[in-house]
């Protein structure tokens, strides 16, 4: 039977810096492959729907007639499907998550 | 002399040291508990009723969404089975892409249950060091796959996402620093006297028990039944040396002990896998439709699950059942639980690893 087992361990933690970082003043390094969130080049959008019927989360809403692209953001799961189906590629991930909100709001996007 | 009064005192769905709701209704003399009934379905949300509505190509992302923890093994297995009854052969370079994964996310639910045991007993930092360690290991994964903890990486024909050689390497370099950092943690949990004190000699399950009980993964192992899916060689298992880790005392020590010991096998494991693993190609092309049904079975890091999936030739499957690792391991969890202290039963609880909504879908 052994005891202080941890001391060790517990002395060098005291001595060491924080293994969590300041994060707002730190800023988060993301990975390349890191699935964040989906953007949209609306003017290259075609409206074919394909990511609205294949969306697992049923996040996306395409109005062909108003050409109109609209997410919601708090059903996405950033599966990167969409992005993976876009017959014209106009669909991708960023690497950064979107920012926080108050109100559920699906962010809208037109053709300018 | 009058037999002690019984009491029943209500246990969950809301409690510390459960990380998902499960109720058991323990009835006490004193402080011993002589019965345990437990009540499940807290958070039941029809994901196998899903199936019929959604393409079985699209499913893959919401059988992966079916556990948080082995949300890989989930999609992993769901495409075995749509595999098997399609008859699709997965490229090799896939499949070993498809054990490292695995065992990634093996090592990674064994450190989060480790430090969840450390919090049940009420050793705070040892906890925090073993959930230190594991955000390595959850890094590793997103660097990979793009997620912390639903890798996204499964499909249907094979994965999604390639690993390079250097890549790989860095991977291999990084697990060999870790292991002797995670050595220094698990050290505690096997040698100091407090944490042993909680764990040896509590909530026995004696071999014949956990056999008749259906008790799978470790629960199973640290009784004495060396029983590992793996070992059926599904991905690349079949090419990997690697023996299931048996303990044979059938307590909480045990049940710790198999899980520390599998994480340092996972990692063996994967330095196995690097050595094989050979340039390819990482999918194959899906085409028509699943008509037939098929049992698949794989290890998760919590014992076995299987899938069986119904199809008819159309995009919709027809029946999709889960028999996840908890809902083969609650009877085992009644079982140890009579006898044993009131203080005793986050313990045990635990260490079945219960993860309820797999269990409930």
């Amino acid at each position: 039977m052994k005891i202080f087992v941890m001391a060790k361990k517990v002395l060098t933690s005291l001595c060491a810096r924080p293994a969590t970082f300041r994060y707002p003043l730190v800023p988060k390094t993301y990975y390349k492959n890191t699935r964040g969130s989906i953007t949209i080049d609306i003017n290259r959008c075609i409206y074919c729907g394909m990511c609205q019927r294949k969306c697992p989360a049923q996040a996306i809403l395409v109005t062909k007639a108003d050409k109109e692209w609209k997410i919601d953001r708090l059903r996405c799961v950033s599966c990167g499907y969409c992005v993976e189906l876009c017959p014209v590629k106009c669909l991708s991930m960023k690497n950064t998550y979107s920012a926080s909100t108050q109100i559920r709001e699906e962010e809208a996007f037109r053709r300018a | 002399m009058n037999s002690p009064k019984r009491t029943i005192i209500p246990f969950g769905p809301q409690h510390p040291v459960l990380p998902e709701p499960i109720h058991l209704d323990l009835v006490v003399e004193d402080e011993k508990v002589i019965e345990a009934i437990p009540s499940l379905g807290f958070i039941h949300r029809g994901l196998e009723r899903l199936v019929e509505k959604r393409d079985f190509i699209d499913f893959v992302y919401v059988a992966e969404r079916i556990c948080g923890i082995c949300s890989f093994i989930h999609g992993l297995t769901y495409c075995i089975a749509i595999e098997e009854i399609m008859q699709i052969e997965v490229p090799k370079r896939a499949n070993y892409l498809r054990l490292i994964w695995s065992e990634l996310s093996r090592i990674h639910s064994h450190l989060l249950w480790l430090g969840l045991m450390a919090d049940g007993f009420g050793f705070e930092a040892l906890f925090m060091h073993t959930w230190r360690l594991r955000e390595k290991i959850l890094d590793i994964i997103e660097e990979t796959t793009g997620g912390r903890i639903i890798f996204g990486s499964a499909k249907i024909g094979g994965v999604r996402k390639d690993i390079s050689s250097e890549k790989l390497a860095q991977i291999l370099e990084k697990l060999k620093n870790y292991a002797q950092e995670i050595r220094e943690i698990t050290n505690v949990f096997i040698n100091d006297s407090s944490v042993k004190h909680r764990l040896v000699g509590v909530g026995v399950l004696s071999k014949e028990d956990a056999y008749i009980l259906g008790a799978v993964g470790p629960t199973l192992r640290a009784s004495g039944v060396g029983l590992d899916t793996r070992k059926l060689g599904y991905a690349a298992y079949k090419e990997i040396d690697f023996e299931p880790i048996i303990e044979t005392a059938g307590d909480s020590y045990s049940r710790c002990l198999v899980r520390i010991r599998e994480i340092f096998q996972s990692i063996e494991i994967i330095k196995q896998a690097a050595g094989k693993i050979e340039p390819g190609a990482i999918e194959v092309k899906v085409t028509g439709t699943p008509n037939g049904e098929f049992f698949a079975r794989t290890e998760q890091p919590r014992g076995e699950v299987i899938y069986y999936a119904k199809a008819d030739g159309s995009r919709f499957l027809q029946r999709l059942r889960v028999r996840t690792p908890t809902f083969a391991n609650v009877p085992a969890m009644v079982k140890l639980l009579p006898g044993c202290q009131l203080a005793d039963v986050p313990i045990l609880v635990l260490t079945i690893d219960p993860c309820i909504s797999c269990t409930e879908r």
